[in-house]
């Protein structure tokens, strides 16, 4: 693996050749090629996350565009990554839901806190798609209505059925005034 | 309630909650080994056909192939119900039936060298329908099934499993009637539960004869049983669950993609993961079994049923694993909905030519309700009476009882669910609601909204055997052994609380095992309903037996019986002279106590759920909303409230509720392919379209363990198909009986109601 967490950011290879990605405040070049750590030009962003880097809290469910599992934080928006080619990443800073800790208190993001105090998952595989979507509507919106929030969240899907529980979460950091505990 | 117990019923957080929300639970694909491949299936385009022959040369040369596997490299391994069904076999049975098996470096070459495989058919006329399947002359998908009937009964539910209801006397039970009705329905749109996380495994083979397999079953100890079996009882199966995402019963039935992994992790000496993406798991993994009932029922005035007699259709697809157990455990489930004298339901399990239906929530039960409640529905019409009176009326009380899966009758033991019914009624506000049969609740402007009511109970929850261990550390600590890999129902936490009430520890002090068949006892897993009552049973009695030999060890050291010795927070104290006490710590690092506990099977009990819904129907467009359900049920003792309510939140999802709105599989019936074979076109209810749910859950002790309790979540989604039907029935003016009620079927039906209100005017 070519990742290095060395910021050179004036010593950029050429676009051709490699693709530098900010994940989670770490700096990866990663070359582009056939060999193992390697990007190849048909890789999608879930793939290079979950199995170039390792970060395997990115879900792939449809891998298709349709469920919302897969979803991360690019450049401050909640994007598909099942439906982006990791060499269109380049330049890119994208937070996983391995990067919603704060990096220095080690302390949990405030969702992530919520989501477990309300048990706003069961299956918990469609959560981290949740948690990321929610996080990057409050970091644009710190106060959403309950409608803001379900419509947000209407592109990920939920089987168990957990989305009440989550919309208290949710809403409990965005308004914590108006939501109880929930218990 | 739970103000007994310092733990029980109380939230707690779950125990893997942490790891959930931070994304670091491992489920199956975020497992890997070095040097793993990846296994791909080459699959049929034909729904019968016989392989005239394989060239896999080409996808042999591609480089970074490591293994293709065809019928004719591997022995004979069957799985099945009967275990009629090879593994890879030279006749295929369906659209995506395996051909062929790869194993790669990656992803994109093992998909390159399942393109490359060149495969010669013979095709063959295929069925795709009950009828077409029954016709005389048809195809036949076994040569040894003439008729494409399967035998019934299954092996594991004894030589007299349940295979039909026989009683009374039906004759005498019709005379009675006041009421009779006859007709057809069925729920034959195959929803899928449709977990979202696919299904997988990951084979690392040991030679000569040993395997472990890591999947994403929802019962891993069974997998062993059935692998074993699989592979003609020459294989020793280590099974290991992970976090599954997602099961609803469906994940009882890994066998195939678990045996694809372990073949191709013996031919190439290396660890294979088979993980199928969604689309294979929407084309070739389990749907719900479709259901189809020609049957006719007698009632009296009152609402009391006096016969029931019919056939029950059961399609099961291109194989079954556990179609005959759905069969009968759905038969009895009927029966504790309908408390009836006299019965003759009779019923016939089909093969066709589509891919496999099994084990999905509801369990048989769900699918004969949605069939025989429209059924019902006409008889309580003629009759004039309100259908929850007569649904709650029938529903099993003390003095009742049913037959079982094993073809026993068994004396209901349970409480009486009646109380709960009325609360739900009362939440909902039926009585105010209800204006009579095919008549709206309330019509605004092009709104007309409809209520409708189901119920369902399974006996279920004290079936299979269970065992846990329980080992005391000195410390102050307890670990918990038990096969039960957590699938989204929070029960792992719960049995760590279980425990912990009943050792008087903290639940941070209690670890649990993982869930593998080295390590632990025998356990059938959480499906059905099980889980609280069975499972939860072994672990209560595995802490109850290591506290007995806590207190006996400490009994010598305290000079005193063991009788009058309790434990609490680490230490053992004399009752009544707390100051006489020892800690834990006594029994010293060099030893070990570990309790064993074991769940017999117990058929005398039930849960119970009425869902109340109310939609409505837009006459412009035919859209039907779900406006509010209240499921109604009585649970004993509430464990985890939070967790309680996630699952009967659940009712609309996983082939639920919304099988009767607008889920729906859909197979080209020329050709076997399934359309919708993708989250796009098969359509899930997103956060902006959620129903108002209430959930009302009494607690009325029941005889089941310790703690009383009985679980529920399985059947959240069984009662409210039935019950959609019938609200957007009284909300049109006209009787809808096909699943889902989409806005086609509406307009059709409303232009009925136009007509007819015309020629009445």
């Amino acid at each position: 693996m070519t990742a290095t967490k060395a910021r050179k950011a004036q010593a950029k290879t050429p676009q051709s050749e490699s693709v530098r990605l900010v994940v989670n405040g770490e700096t990866f070049d990663l070359n582009i090629g056939e060999r193992r750590g390697e990007i190849e030009p048909f890789h999608t962003l879930s793939h290079t996350l979950r199995e170039t880097l390792g970060l395997t809290g990115t879900k792939i469910s449809c891998d298709h565009g349709a469920c919302g599992a897969c979803t991360v934080i690019m450049d401050g928006k909640a994007v598909l990554s099942c439906k982006i080619l990791t060499v269109e990443c380049d330049g890119k800073t994208i937070t996983t839901i391995e990067g919603l800790r704060n990096r220095e208190t080690g302390k949990l993001d405030p969702l992530q806190q919520a989501f477990i105090d309300h048990t706003a998952f069961q299956c918990g595989f469609c959560t981290p798609g949740m948690i990321v979507t929610a996080r990057a509507l409050l970091d644009k919106n710190p106060q959403p209505s309950e409608d803001e929030v379900k419509e947000a969240l209407s592109g990920n899907f939920c089987r168990c059925v957990s989305h009440y529980h989550v919309i208290r979460a949710v809403m409990s950091v965005a308004k914590p005034e108006e939501v109880s505990d929930g218990r | 309630m739970g103000g007994n117990y310092r733990y029980i019923g109380k939230a707690m957080k779950r125990r893997d909650a942490e790891s959930i929300v931070t994304g670091s639970a491992q489920y199956l694909d975020d497992i890997t080994f070095p040097n793993i491949l990846v296994g791909k299936v080459k699959r049929s385009p034909h729904a019968h056909a016989v392989i005239t022959r394989i060239d896999k040369s080409r996808a042999l040369a591609l480089p970074g192939v490591k293994a293709v596997l065809t019928w004719e490299d591997i022995p004979d391994y069957r799985g099945g119900t009967p275990r009629n069904v090879r593994v890879l076999d030279r006749k295929v049975r369906c659209v995506g039936d395996a051909v062929a098996l790869v194993a790669a470096s990656t992803d994109e070459i093992a998909e390159e060298a399942v393109a490359l495989i060149d495969v010669e058919y013979e095709i063959l006329p295929a069925v795709f329908d009950i009828d077409s399947a029954l016709a005389p002359g048809a195809p036949l998908v076994y040569e040894e099934f003439g008729s494409n009937v399967i035998p019934g009964g299954t092996i594991i539910y004894g030589p007299n499993c349940l295979k039909g209801v026989v009683r009374g006397d039906v004759t005498k039970g019709f005379d009675e009637a006041d009421v009779i009705t006859e007709g057809t329905f069925g729920y034959e749109n195959i929803p899928n539960a449709l977990p979202p996380e696919s299904v997988g495994a990951i084979a690392v083979w040991e030679e000569p004869d040993k395997v472990t397999v890591y999947g994403t079953s929802q019962a891993p100890y069974m997998d062993k049983v059935t692998l074993f079996h699989v592979f003609n009882r020459q294989v020793e199966v280590r099974s290991i669950g992970t976090q599954v995402g997602g099961g609803f019963g469906t994940k009882f039935t890994c066998w195939q993609v678990e045996s694809y992994a372990i073949l191709l992790s013996r031919a190439t000496g290396r660890p294979v993961k088979v993980m199928i993406t969604k689309e294979e798991h929407m084309a070739t993994f389990v749907l719900r079994v479709s259901s189809r009932m020609h049957a006719r029922v007698g009632m009296k005035k009152d609402g009391t049923l006096t016969a029931i007699q019919g056939t029950w259709y059961v399609d099961t697809g291109y194989y079954s694993f556990t179609t005959q157990a759905q069969v009968a455990i759905g038969s009895g489930e009927l029966m504790i909905m309908a408390q009836c004298p006299n019965w003759d339901l009779k019923n016939i399990v089909v093969a066709t030519n589509r891919n496999a239906s099994g084990a999905t929530r509801g369990f048989g039960g769900q699918e004969l309700k949605c069939s025989f409640i429209p059924l019902l529905c006409l008889a309580m019409e003629k009759a004039d009476l309100d259908p929850f009176d007569v649904l709650k009326k029938n529903f099993v009380k003390p003095g009742g009882g049913y037959y079982w899966r094993d073809g026993e009758w068994y004396d209901f033991r349970g409480v009486d669910f009646s109380k709960a019914m009325d609360r739900g009624a009362e939440v909902f506000g039926w009585k105010e609601k209800w204006k009579g049969w095919l008549k709206p609740s309330s019509v605004r402007g092009t709104k007309r909204r409809g209520i409708g009511v189901g119920v369902h109970g399974n006996a279920d929850i004290g079936e299979d055997a269970s065992e846990a261990y329980v080992q005391l550390g000195y410390n102050g600590t307890a670990t918990i052994f038990l096969c039960v890999a957590e699938h989204g129902t929070g029960q792992k936490s719960n049995y760590i609380k279980m425990a912990a009430e009943v050792l008087q520890i903290p639940p941070e002090r209690i670890s649990m095992s993982p869930a593998d068949s080295l390590v632990t006892p025998f356990e059938f897993g959480p499906v059905g309903s099980r889980g609280t009552y069975a499972i939860g049973s072994a672990v209560i009695n595995a802490a109850e037996d290591a506290k007995r030999q806590l207190l006996e060890m400490a009994a010598g050291k305290l000079n005193e019986d063991p009788s009058n010795l309790d434990t609490e927070d680490g230490v053992v104290f004399v009752k009544g002279k707390p100051e006489r006490s020892l800690k834990w710590r006594a029994m010293g690092n060099d030893r070990t106590i570990l309790g064993y506990g074991r769940f017999e099977p117990d058929f005398t009990m039930c849960n119970c759920m009425m869902s109340f819904v109310e939609v409505e129907v837009d006459t412009e467009t035919g859209k039907v909303d779900l406006v509010r359900v209240v499921n109604a049920t009585d649970v004993g003792q509430i464990i985890d409230p939070p967790g309680l309510e996630g699952q009967l939140n659940g009712c609309f999802g996983a082939a639920g509720i919304d099988s009767a709105i607008f889920e729906e599989t859909i197979l080209d019936r020329r050709t076997g392919h399934i359309v919708n074979a993708n989250l796009i076109d098969y359509k899930w209810r997103t956060f902006s379209e959620l129903p108002v749910i209430d959930n009302v859950v009494l607690e009325t002790p029941f005889p089941s363990h310790r703690f009383h309790a009985v679980g529920v979540g399985e059947i959240s989604t069984s009662p409210g198909p039935s019950a959609v039907l019938m609200a957007v029935s009284n909300a049109v003016g006209a009787w809808l009986h096909d699943y889902p009620a989409t806005p086609n079927k509406i307009l059709k039906a409303l232009g009925n109601v136009e007509s007819v209100a015309q020629e009445g005017v």
